[in-house]
């Protein structure tokens, strides 16, 4: 388990040192160290203080130095400073992750636990009216922008339920989940569709096995079969799919978050995206990264507790 | 009034739906099996064994499959007339099948004790030591030591030792009729006489009609008492088993032992069934 | 130079050539015994042949935006301006079908009713709604005509030569695949600039990673079976594998992946407005459209026709899409699905 562990992080390095250089390539060698001191300092600097700036940063060294410096950097979770607001990037990050979580979490598994339900259910009326129906409605909801969800459901509360604030945030106590319950809820629909399609594949994948007929053939009942053997299964299978997508719930929802105004990393991210501050974006980038790895980790681990046929080694 | 015998289909015909049209998979068949008996189905791919096999216990997912005419009497009872529930209590209980994969057959994520607790659980739920059931089931099938290796999962198993599970399952409800369909077909040459001989064994053991589904003659001689030769949904000739295995009648069933091969006898080339000529003697 | 391609008669050719080609594209694929059973099968789908109506409505509106003619000595005019052009500008965010109408009484009551209302800027909403159709579609296709060749040769390349081919495409589309999707787009696009290109070299650059993983597992899959062996016991040259064994054998992949990639396109452009990347100003989109409606719907009276318009119109491309692509797969392969 634990060499296999090391081997894992070991076959992340180069990942990591390919996202580094992908951000490395879109932050210093597509952009003039002028242009860069013309976004932070604004226009109106000129002459002394841009050559200044430009000299204390280093960027007029040589690529290859410059490179060394920010993988160095980058590895020692040094992301600089926003362009925005001057704050440090990795304390930006280290307080948005709380909100983030208090949306994503609680949002991620009741939407898991809702499309797990309607998919077994599909299963189980497969090819019936019900089934095709159903099967549509996951399509629509899929094909509806986030953004439309949140307007419209900031609308609604405008009109009427005037209980739950449309807007805002405030830290602990019942005032805060008052503030989170809107967002959850349109967390769980923007995902419950795209869920509920994936997870009904997997399961009627899982039907057409050699071990249902063998369950038929002892005499069991279809719901036995359907919430025992092939649940079990398919569960197995939906384990990758689910526990990949975990790490990333830290990074919150850039719509939902920005739009309702929680002051979660999504939020900072889109504002920092909004005004092209750059540090803080391909900080994200790298953050993402390292996140989606962690997933593939997890996943791997997961999948190993969960399936008696695998062992990690 | 005789006593009916344990199984009679009477003109079975099945059809499956396609998208291509409706293909005829079985036509028009009758046979008997008396308790006890052994009745070897034997044919090529495609022949209709293996559906008729499967519809004896309505186990064709339909659709595509449609019983379009007959009966399957069990004891004198319709199964085609069986409600849902009906079904479901002869199934593994009265009749009990062994497929052809062991390896995808055994559900991957279950231990062998509890896939053969659940039917034991399902059919004999007076039976207090399931346990003790399971090691005797998987003893008689002549897997060494039982207590342990129940507790196996499928994957843990060899092949041979996963299709002999698959068999005390079968067995641990005392089943009347044991359908194995191509028991053998996925193992070793070797392993594939261990399983037959098994076979063999338990019907000397247990008073139990079986009907062996296969492709190969070769491994019905000591087992089977009658043989049931099928061709394109039909059946094109019965009896008993030594008598047609000497002296085959129709074209097919000479072709088909043809095909045995013979330890030490010396071939140019395997034999190949023409199936054209077939067709055109009907 | 720039000038030549600018003339309207090049972008005309441009864009007649653009649906030719799909079209000629679909017909070779066409030819493929696999292609004509699946296509049996569609005409069977009452709900993919729907969709497929559906989508070749969006496909007409789009290309009559596209097509532009000679407006006198000025700027050229869309066939949507021509077919349009008694529709007057009316005042800011006039409601749908409002008997008021101030710029010209005379077409009270008939033609030139605000059928949708009008927007911020006293446009139509309606005709802005279907000028929309454009921006999308372009988005689409020059995204989709940049990720699907790359994706495809790609992944067939690295399913049959496996090896250090494979080693290298691999790593390069993990990496991608490591950065969330949003985030590699925004970045990209702050370096490039805003724009149509740009945002469909940004959606091209991350879109391509999902059909190559998929066509590199199909491939491998087909590398194994033996007429590929045959092929290569014959002396075929491995380009002549490519093209005439493995791309016929993989391309039904593609073409569920283009259409399915495509609502997944629409979509993107919708957030990249929010976020402030997406299509340019001045450029009719549902993106826009719908984040303008952030602030119109909290107005008083509230202004609901802009994004509800512009939603149902993406809705209805996207669903239309979405079950085009189900349609296909359950077609070229009906055991699944």
């Amino acid at each position: 388990m634990l060499s296999y562990l090391v081997r894992r992080l070991l076959y992340a390095v180069p990942i990591l040192f390919g996202v580094i250089l992908i951000t490395f390539f879109l932050d210093n060698v597509m952009m003039t160290p002028n242009e860069k001191a013309g976004r932070v300092l604004g226009n109106k600097a000129v002459g002394k203080t841009r050559e200044e700036w430009i000299r204390n940063r280093g960027l007029d060294l040589p690529m290859p130095t410059q490179f060394v410096r920010y993988v160095k950097k980058t590895v020692t979770l040094d992301f600089g400073t926003s362009w925005q607001t001057g704050r440090e990037v990795r304390k930006i990050f280290l307080n948005g992750a709380g909100p983030s979580l208090l949306i994503t979490v609680p949002g991620f598994f009741a939407a898991f636990t809702a499309s797990l339900a309607l998919a077994l259910f599909q299963v189980f009326v497969r090819d019936s009216p019900l089934d095709r129906g159903l099967t549509i409605a996951t399509v629509a909801l899929m094909s509806i922008p986030t953004m439309v969800y949140v307007i419209f459901g900031q609308a609604v509360i405008a009109l009427g339920l005037s209980y739950f604030p449309a807007y805002g945030f405030s830290y602990g106590g019942f005032g805060m989940v008052r503030f989170l319950l809107l967002p959850v809820a349109i967390f769980i629909m923007i995902n419950l569709g795209y869920n509920t399609r994936l997870y009904r594949a997997i399961f009627l994948e899982e039907i057409q096995q050699d071990y249902v007929r063998t369950a038929l053939a002892k005499g069991l009942s279809g719901t036995r079969i359907l919430t025992v053997h092939v649940f079990k299964n398919g569960l197995i299978a939906l384990i990758t799919l689910v526990v990949a997508q975990l790490p990333k719930l830290v990074l919150g929802s850039l719509l939902i978050e920005s739009l309702f105004g929680i002051p979660g990393l999504g939020n900072v991210l889109v504002q920092a995206i909004q005004n092209a501050d750059q540090p803080v974006v391909m900080a994200s980038v790298i953050l993402g990264s390292v996140l989606y790895i962690t997933g593939l980790i997890l996943t791997d681990i997961c999948y190993a507790l969960a399936d008696p046929r695998i062992r990690l080694s | 009034m005789s006593t009916p015998p344990l199984l009679d289909i009477r003109n079975l015909t099945i059809h499956f739906h396609t998208e291509n049209g409706v293909v005829e998979a079985v036509k028009n068949i009758s046979l008997q099996l008396a308790k006890g008996e052994t009745l070897a189905v034997v044919g090529e791919s495609g022949s209709g064994k293996s559906v008729t096999g499967l519809a004896l216990t309505r186990l064709l997912p339909e659709p595509p499959a449609r019983y379009v005419s007959g009966e399957i009497l069990l004891e004198g009872r319709d199964v085609l007339k069986m409600t849902a529930r009906e079904l479901r209590a002869i199934r593994g209980n009265k009749i009990a099948y062994i497929f052809q994969e062991p390896s995808t057959s055994l559900n991957p994520v279950f231990t062998i004790r509890s896939q053969i607790a659940e039917v034991i659980h399902l059919h004999r739920p007076e039976v207090t030591d399931v346990d003790a059931e399971i090691v005797k089931y998987l003893d008689m099938v002549g897997i060494v030591n039982p207590a342990q290796r129940m507790h196996d999962y499928p994957h843990q198993l060899s092949g041979g030792m996963q299709q002999r599970a698959m068999i005390a399952m079968a067995l641990s409800c005392q089943p009347d009729l044991l359908i194995a369909d191509e028991p053998t077909t996925a193992l070793d040459v070797t392993i594939q006489a261990q399983i037959i001989d098994q076979l063999k064994d338990l019907k000397k053991r247990l008073d139990m009609s079986i009907i062996l589904i296969t492709h190969n003659f070769g491994i019905i001689e000591g087992i089977a008492d009658r043989v049931a030769v099928m061709f394109r949904g039909k059946i094109v000739e019965e009896g008993a088993t030594r008598s047609v295995l000497s002296n085959p009648q129709h074209a097919y069933t000479k072709a088909l032992i043809q095909c045995i091969p013979q330890l030490g006898a010396k071939r140019k080339r395997l034999t190949t069934i023409d199936h054209a000529e077939l067709e055109a003697l009907g | 130079m720039s000038a030549i391609f600018n003339h309207w008669l090049t972008q005309n050719a441009l864009v007649i050539g653009s649906f030719a080609l799909v079209f000629f594209l679909l017909r070779a694929g066409a030819r493929n015994e696999r292609w004509q059973r699946a296509w049996v099968r569609l005409k069977c789908d009452r709900t993919g042949l729907i969709a497929l109506g559906i989508i070749c409505v969006y496909l007409l509106v789009g290309a009559l935006e596209m097509l532009r003619v000679p407006n006198g000595g000025g700027p050229t005019r869309s066939i949507i301006d021509v077919l349009t052009a008694s529709i007057a500008p009316e005042k800011t965010y006039s409601a749908p079908l409002a008997d008021e109408l101030l710029a010209s009484p005379l077409h009270e009551k008939t033609v030139g009713r605000h059928l949708l209302g009008t927007d911020v800027l006293g446009k139509d909403v309606f005709v802005e709604t279907l000028k929309a159709c454009r921006t999308a579609l372009i988005i689409g296709g020059l995204t989709t005509a940049i990720y699907i060749p790359l994706g495809a040769l790609l992944g067939i390349l690295a399913g049959y030569f496996r090896r250090w081919v494979d080693d290298v495409i691999q790593y390069i589309y993990s990496t991608l695949a490591s950065i969330p999707e949003i985030l590699l787009l925004v970045a990209i696009l702050l370096v490039l600039g805003k724009g149509l290109g740009t945002m469909a070299l940004a959606l091209g650059i991350t879109g391509w990673v999902g059909l190559c993983r998929l066509i590199r597992g199909e491939t491998m899959r087909q590398s194994e079976r033996p007429y590929i062996a045959a092929a290569r016991a014959l002396g075929q040259t491995h380009w002549k594998i490519v093209i005439h064994h493995l791309l016929p054998n993989v391309m039904h992949l593609v073409l569920i992946s283009a259409v399915l990639g495509f609502s997944n396109i629409v979509l993107a452009e919708a957030i990249l407005s929010y976020l402030g990347v997406g299509a340019p100003v001045g450029t009719a989109s549902w993106g826009a459209m719908i984040d303008s409606g952030r602030t119109e719907l909290s107005r008083d009276p509230f202004v609901w026709w802009n994004i509800s318009a512009a939603t149902v119109a993406l809705f209805g491309l996207v669903l239309a899409l979405n079950l085009l692509g189900d349609a296909l797969r359950r077609a070229f392969d009906p055991k699944r699905g």
